[in-house]
């Protein structure tokens, strides 16, 4: 079998601040209306509580966002989604839940540096002065919808696979050098 | 002539010297000036044609209220058309021509209009060309079309680029004179983050040109400090050259910042639009000053006082040696001051008041300047500039009592608030009499959600027109002199641009418009681009005394955004080129791309049509592509297709209500072909189910359905049927899907190894997981084209890699990729049906003979209700059957089915409509599938499709199963 390949297999741009397209990421959106057996399992999964309403938590590689009041995002190496899904399966079995391997599904970029939030601030309809360490917001990027928050002194931005290439085309156009907010 | 002092001039910087052209036409001019005051600097004072009368236009104006003095900037795909000198920062370099003019702005053939313009009065066009009716498509209007415009349209691609940016803040101050600096100030000093921003490229406003002193302090050095001041907080942003354009419900904003139209090509984005969300907008807006009504206003050399005192202070330039002041309040006083001591002359100052004793007619005054009270400008002399005024009695008809020699005349006929962008979303004015203009009414604000105001107006855009807070007298003087005949009045200009004169909208009056807003369409007044700044009020109060009526009742018309154009590149933001929309590519896109494949957009997707081979036409090679897929074998990227994960134990019972057919019974490993309806019973989506597990369906839907499906079935579970368990997941994306079709499909899986695909462990219509080449997959055996046919999902990751493999393990057999074009035969020539093409909203299943896949057993389904309605349930409705042309040939696409007869209308009456039709390579033959009324009653009869050529397409009624009635090449 081949080695997976991410969307834009590693593309990057340096403008006022850089891009780089990362991955592939393992990535599973898991669906439960919540409880006990939900907070053991994504524990269990990615080592972190189950996150407030549009809060990731995150640990080391590992991080668990809200989606939405019965919907969340586990983030882990890609190598351990086949070992987690059955861990899920296993953990909330008997529990009406719904987890499903998204990791293919998604494009992730890393935007940084100093002015990393003006590149997103183009794009996005969020007011990054008040992005709280840990929150996670399920916004747009122009026309498409995006997900994404701070993380390690920039920003993770997950898109669809499908318009990668749409989203890595804005944020190079959005971090053109001379084009800074501020 | 106007031209250069020799001193002052404080936004210009004398060292910087910069060139431009005008008309070709090498001129200098410094940093720091706009281009009229550079145009001006070079005694460039005609600098366009009006619009219907082509008359000589010069400068009124110093800001974005300027109606005349508009120009092509810069050329090529460089070039904006009606760019307003005004606002234009000039820079080296710059290119300018004139507008609406032929062949030159000296000697232009359409001024001929000016000398016919008794023949062309308010609502001269509607009056003119309403008949004959059919002339006004084919032979009125274009001419008119050609005729009208400003500036050239550019055709060439923007060489600029422009981008969109999102801001917060709790309170947006609009204007950054003295006003809004305040409030900024005063809002930031309450903690609140504070964006200002500023049109001009410097702060200040009016008060640097008009006030010596702000809070008792030298102007130059209290706006330094408060500059200073703002820019070492935190929670101030200050935006220069960026104009707030239009205010929006729920405190949204829109200001578009001109970041490099002043430095073209250095890379930066021309425009930015800003999309401001604020709890509070404050507009310090200022006020504009009106012009006033007296025969010859229009001719170059006359402007609005404020202007020409600007143009003196600000950049040093002399309007000519003499200039008449005309006014009816005493800013203009100031202009005459200003003028004076700048050693030039003012030879009189004409003013329509009776008695004039403010500080400022005292100082004129006493610096020697004769004022004439009680008079007014009887008429201007001059063609292509002023060349001297006819001075008479304000109150008397005109008769002329002296003539004066000037180069320009000065004129303020009051001041209007700018209370555009407070009225954009619904704050009402109120009339004030002692200043004669419009002002806020602070009762009746726009309102946030809370009902709280919206937008707040300060300083001289709440009519406070003097920073000593002493409000000026200002009498209405709305038509000079106040008895002027109609050989005066015709003379009289409200809209420059426009042409529109006293005269014609005391003509509208009397023909019957009594609305403000019909007088302004009728008779053009305020609907050039600059929106009517000057002449909104004059208008309307000639409109108000022609109908008798009070400005009140006579009202505005409605301000809308934006408050200053807003070019379509910043509007469009970053949306151009390669993102002017998201383009969805599937994992293997980059491959066909490789392989020379001919794309279509899929919704937003781009799908392969076809993979043309050097010297094939496109339709030759679909014609391959089928009759290889037929023969051999054939690779379609399916990846597109909809994938819906739905689970939970009411799981079975929700898609039993989705689809017409059963789907909870399906057992776990076996798939079945699905319809969903909406409410209405009509058909909306198809595709295979597959049983995962036994509380776990995975739904296949139409590639353009995906989202929308996965929405609708949100929608049921959120809105509708909340208690049930079950959970639903678009995995669209996460898997690239390979169909391998063809008589050897089997033989290329079995070269990649890794799974058992044989009739017996895996038949028609079931899945399995397995490997095969080494990548994980799951394989259903599923077919859209009547053949032995595999789809193959692999996580998208691989999808890539997979297809190549699958190209490689398939040279053996024949393989070759085949488009959307060779999928829509390949399913025709089986009868199948796609949503799109035999459906368009209007179709229900049994329509298209799909009754089989319609539960009769369920006692419900989504459009079950709506399928029993008469009209839905009756015979007569036109149903599906295939068409084979008598002499083989193609029927049109959209072709009609042609009854005997006409309708009401004399349109040939019609029993039905092609929904397929193309060309089969496999039969050698046209094959069409359409709806014909009774149709399935009516096989081997003849019926006649149209065409777009005329002529009629005979073709026999047939079913629609064209190929392999048995089905037998896709069960083996």
């Amino acid at each position: 079998m081949s080695d997976p390949v991410s969307a834009l297999n590693g593309a990057s741009f340096t403008g006022f601040a850089t891009i780089r397209e990362i991955g592939p990421l393992g990535m599973i959106s898991l669906r439960h209306k919540g409880g006990a057996a939900l907070t053991k399992a994504i524990k269990a999964a990615v080592g972190t509580k189950v996150p407030a309403q549009r809060r990731i938590e995150i640990k080391g590689e590992m991080a668990c966002g809200w989606m939405s009041p019965d919907e969340y995002l586990l983030i882990l190496p890609y190598a351990k989604v086949g070992a987690t899904m059955a861990a899920l399966a296993k953990a909330l079995a008997g529990e009406h839940h719904l987890a499903a391997d998204v990791s293919d599904a998604r494009a992730v970029f890393r935007v940084e540096g100093a002015k990393a939030a003006e590149v997103l601030a183009k794009l996005s309809p969020v007011d990054f002065a008040k992005l709280e360490r840990g929150e996670l917001r399920r916004s747009r990027a122009a026309q498409v919808a995006a997900a994404m928050w701070a993380q390690d002194g920039g920003f993770t931005v997950v898109c669809f696979r499908s318009v990668a290439g749409y989203v890595m085309g804005l944020l190079i156009h959005s971090a053109q050098p001379g084009s800074e907010l501020a | 002539m106007s031209t250069r002092l020799a001193k002052g001039g404080r936004l210009i910087d004398r060292t910087a010297a910069v060139e431009f052209t005008f008309n070709g036409k090498r001129m200098k001019g410094f940093a720091g000036d706009s281009l009229a005051a550079g145009l001006l600097a070079n005694d460039q004072m005609l600098v366009g044609r009006s619009f219907k009368y082509h008359r000589p236009r010069g400068i009124v104006a110093s800001g974005p209220e300027e109606p005349n003095a508009l120009v092509n900037l810069g050329r090529e795909a460089r070039l904006e058309p009606n760019q307003r000198t005004t606002t234009t920062e000039l820079f080296d370099g710059l290119e300018a021509t004139s507008q609406n003019h032929w062949p030159s702005l000296e000697f232009d053939v359409g001024v001929i209009n000016n000398y016919a313009a008794r023949f062309m009065p308010a609502g001269f066009y509607y009056k003119t060309f309403i008949h004959p009716r059919p002339f006004w498509k084919h032979v009125f209007e274009p001419i008119i079309r050609r005729a009208a415009g400003l500036g050239k349209a550019p055709t060439q691609g923007d060489a600029d680029r422009y981008e969109h940016a999102y801001a917060f803040c709790d309170v947006l101050v609009v204007g950054a004179g003295v006003a809004g600096l305040l409030a900024a100030k005063a809002a930031a000093d309450t903690g609140a983050r504070v964006i200002l921003l500023e049109q001009a490229p410097v702060l200040g406003g009016r008060a640097p040109v008009d006030d010596a002193q702000v809070q008792g302090k030298p102007v130059e050095a209290w706006l330094s400090a408060m500059e200073a001041d703002l820019a070492a907080r935190d929670n101030v942003t200050v935006r220069l050259r960026t104009c707030a354009a239009g205010v929006y419900d729920h405190g949204y904003v829109l200001a578009d910042e001109r970041v490099a139209d002043h430095t073209p090509g250095d890379g930066r984005p021309k425009h930015r639009l800003w999309r401001i969300r604020t709890a509070k907008v404050i507009t310090a807006t200022g006020a504009i000053e009106r012009p006033l009504s007296f025969a010859g206003n229009d001719i170059p050399g006359v402007m609005l006082a404020g202007a020409v005192r600007d143009f003196a202070v600000n950049f040093a330039v002399s309007p000519g040696d003499r200039t008449v002041v005309v006014t009816n309040n005493d800013s203009a006083y100031q202009t005459a001051l200003v003028l004076k001591a700048a050693g030039l002359e003012v030879p009189a100052i004409l003013d329509a008041r009776d008695v004039v004793t403010g500080a400022l007619p005292e100082a004129a005054r006493k610096a020697g300047i004769r004022v004439l009270t009680g008079h007014a400008i009887a008429s201007v002399k001059g063609g292509k500039r002023v060349t001297g005024v006819s001075v008479c009695l304000q109150a008397g008809e005109g008769a002329v009592t002296e003539e004066i020699a000037c180069e320009a005349v000065a004129m303020s006929g009051g001041w209007s608030p700018v209370v555009h962008l407070y009225s954009h979303c619904g704050g009402k004015l109120n009339w004030d009499n002692g200043i004669s203009a419009f002002v806020p009414d602070p009762m009746r604000p726009p309102l946030n959600h809370d009902g709280s105001a919206m937008v707040e107006c300060v300083g001289a855009a709440n009519g406070d027109l003097d920073l000593s807070g002493t409000a000026p007298a200002i009498p209405p003087v709305w038509v000079m002199p106040q008895g002027a005949p109609i050989k005066l009045r015709l003379k009289m200009w409200l809209d420059y641009q426009n042409d529109v004169k006293v005269s014609d909208v005391q003509l509208a009056a009397r023909e019957g418009y009594m609305s403000v807003e019909h007088t302004k369409r009728y008779t053009t007044l305020g609907m050039a681009t600059d929106q009517g700044k000057l002449s909104n009020i004059n208008g309307l109060a000639i409109l108000a005394d022609a109908l008798g009526s009070e400005i009140p009742q006579v009202g505005t018309t409605t301000f809308r955004p934006p408050y200053t154009p807003v070019t379509i590149g910043a509007l469009a933001g970053e949306s151009r080129g390669d993102i002017f929309q998201p383009l969805r590519r599937t994992p293997m896109h980059e491959a066909h791309e490789r392989a020379g494949a001919y794309f279509e957009p899929v919704g937003l997707w781009r799908r392969p049509y076809t993979f043309p081979r050097a010297g094939e036409t496109h339709e030759q090679a679909v014609h391959r592509e089928v009759v290889n897929t037929r023969t051999n074998v054939g690779l379609l990227d399916a990846s597109t297709l909809g994938k819906i994960v739905v689970k939970g134990p009411d799981a079975g019972r929700f898609l039993d209500m989705l689809y017409t057919g059963v789907m909870s019974t399906l057992p776990v490993g076996k798939c079945r072909y699905g319809l969903m309806c909406n409410e209405q019973g009509f058909l909306s989506d198809d595709g295979v189910v597959a049983r995962i597990d036994e509380d776990t369906w995975l739904c296949h839907t139409t590639s353009s359905g995906a989202d929308r499906i996965h929405g609708w079935m949100e929608d049921w579970l959120q809105c509708e049927w909340w208690d049930w368990q079950v959970f639903t997941a678009n995995v669209t994306e996460q898997y690239a899907q390979v169909a391998v079709v063809g008589p050897n499909a089997r033989k290329l899986l079995e070269t990649l190894g890794g799974m058992d695909v044989s009739k017996e462990t895996l038949p028609f219509m079931q899945w399995a997981d397995g490997t095969l080449g080494g990548f994980p997959c799951r394989v259903y055996r599923i077919s859209f084209s009547g053949e032995l046919s595999y789809e193959i999902a692999v996580p998208a990751s691989h999808g890539a890699a997979f297809w190549a493999a699958c190209t490689q393990a398939g040279k053996a057999f024949g393989a070759m990729p085949y488009g959307t074009e060779g999928l829509h035969v390949l399913r025709a020539e089986k009868g199948f049906i796609m949503i799109g093409d035999e459906t368009d909203g209007t179709v229900i299943p049994q329509d298209l003979g799909l009754d089989w896949a319609i539960s009769k057993k369920k006692a419900d389904y989504l459009g079950k209700r709506g399928q029993e309605r008469s009209y839905l349930a009756s015979p007569d409705r036109w149903k599906l059957v295939g068409f084979e042309t008598l002499d083989g040939s193609v029927v049109p696409d959209g072709a009609y089915i042609i009854a005997d007869g006409t309708n009401a209308n004399g349109q040939r009456n019609t029993q039905g409509r092609v929904t397929s039709t193309y060309y089969s390579p496999t039969l050698k033959r046209g094959i069409a599938m359409g709806l014909l009324k009774h149709g399935p009653t009516r096989m081997g009869d003849v019926v006649e499709f149209n065409t777009v050529q005329g002529g009629t397409v005979k073709a026999r009624v047939r079913d629609t199963m064209f190929y392999d009635k048995d089905g037998e090449k896709q069960n083996v």
